[in-house]
């Protein structure tokens, strides 16, 4: 048989495939919302000191604890990090990592882009603080493999007492 | 000079016999690692960026909802929509679309179920809260802002 021109089919269909193929951009935040039974009790319950407070209004103006945000919104991330390991210490800010809770609550006007970008920052405020914890960097704790059980464990001990509380507040009108 | 020209007229060709077999290696490897798109998105996506990526562990718990500005404004409109497997819908239909994807999942994934949102990046707030409220009413309460690996950090 005349194999010659295989090559060329198998070219052809590698081309197809290699026009066909999309690389799976399978990531991105993850977010657990609060289930639908009214949650505002236990809301007003938190003291206001342990509440982390991002608010973003329709021009995608940002307000840091009711006070006017202008600098770029990376600089945030020292901010929470000292709110949420601060123990007592200062009595404004959280009592223990266990009840601080970083509150963003956007405006329906607010812009996807500038809610993503702050996501981000308080999850890298968390993420940097966890890898900390047990003495990797923050990429490397990013890229945990929870299936590997060392690393699972790192992941655990990260973790432990120290939940990643974001609550995402309804929007105002 | 003359070293270089000894040397080629050794070998003048190269061996293509085994070049089929290459091709077919390459092939079958964009073979099993092609994923064929089964949406047909309508939608513009520009997706955002951020850094603080996590990775989905199991593919077969997401389901993808799709927000932005319609590809064909003139029958569709020019604000954003929202699309789920091939239809554009409005946020009332979302607590029947997710209860639809829970049956195609097995009885022990159907509470783990995970919803990725492909939301372009101008959209608003707005409709992504709506959206939001209507998955806590189907208790859908994971979800997977997708998102793009921003490039140049800080």
């Amino acid at each position: 048989m005349n194999s010659g021109s295989t090559a060329d089919i198998a070219f052809l269909l590698l081309i197809f495939f290699l026009v066909t193929t999309t690389i799976a951009s399978e990531k991105g935040l993850f977010l657990k919302l609060p289930p639908k039974q009214d949650n505002q009790e236990q809301d007003i319950k938190k003291k206001e000191k342990n509440l982390f407070n991002i608010n973003a209004n329709s021009a995608d103006r940002v307000l840091v604890e009711k006070e006017p945000w202008e600098k770029s919104l990376d600089d945030l991330v020292p901010k929470i990090q000292e709110f949420l390991l601060n123990n007592g210490r200062n009595p404004e800010l959280s009592d223990s990592p266990k009840d601080a809770v970083v509150s963003v609550k956007v405006n329906r006007g607010t812009s996807y882009e500038l809610y993503i970008e702050i996501l981000d920052v308080v999850n890298r405020a968390y993420n940097e603080i966890y890898a900390s914890r047990v003495g990797i960097t923050a990429e490397q704790f990013r890229n945990l493999d929870l299936k590997n059980p060392a690393d699972k464990d790192k992941y655990d001990r990260a973790r432990k007492n120290f939940p990643r509380q974001i609550s995402i507040a309804e929007p105002g009108k | 000079m003359s070293k270089f020209k000894k040397k080629g007229k050794e070998d003048p060709e190269i061996p293509t016999s085994a070049l089929p077999d290459i091709i077919f290696m390459l092939l079958f490897f964009f073979m099993v690692t092609t994923v064929m798109r089964n949406d047909n998105i309508m939608v513009r996506q520009k997706l955002p960026q951020a850094t603080e990526l996590s990775k989905v562990e199991k593919k077969s718990l997401v389901s993808y909802l799709y927000i932005g500005t319609p590809r064909e404004t003139g029958s569709h409109g020019a604000e954003p929509k929202i699309q789920v497997n091939d239809v554009l819908i409005e946020p009332e239909g979302i607590v029947q679309w997710v209860s639809q994807q829970r049956d195609k999942m097995s009885e022990a994934d159907r509470n783990r179920i995970t919803i990725s949102m492909k939301v372009s990046k101008e959209a608003k707030m707005g409709i992504i809260t709506d959206v939001q409220e209507e998955l806590k009413e189907a208790n859908a309460l994971k979800l997977l802002y997708t998102t793009v690996k921003k490039s140049n950090l800080r």
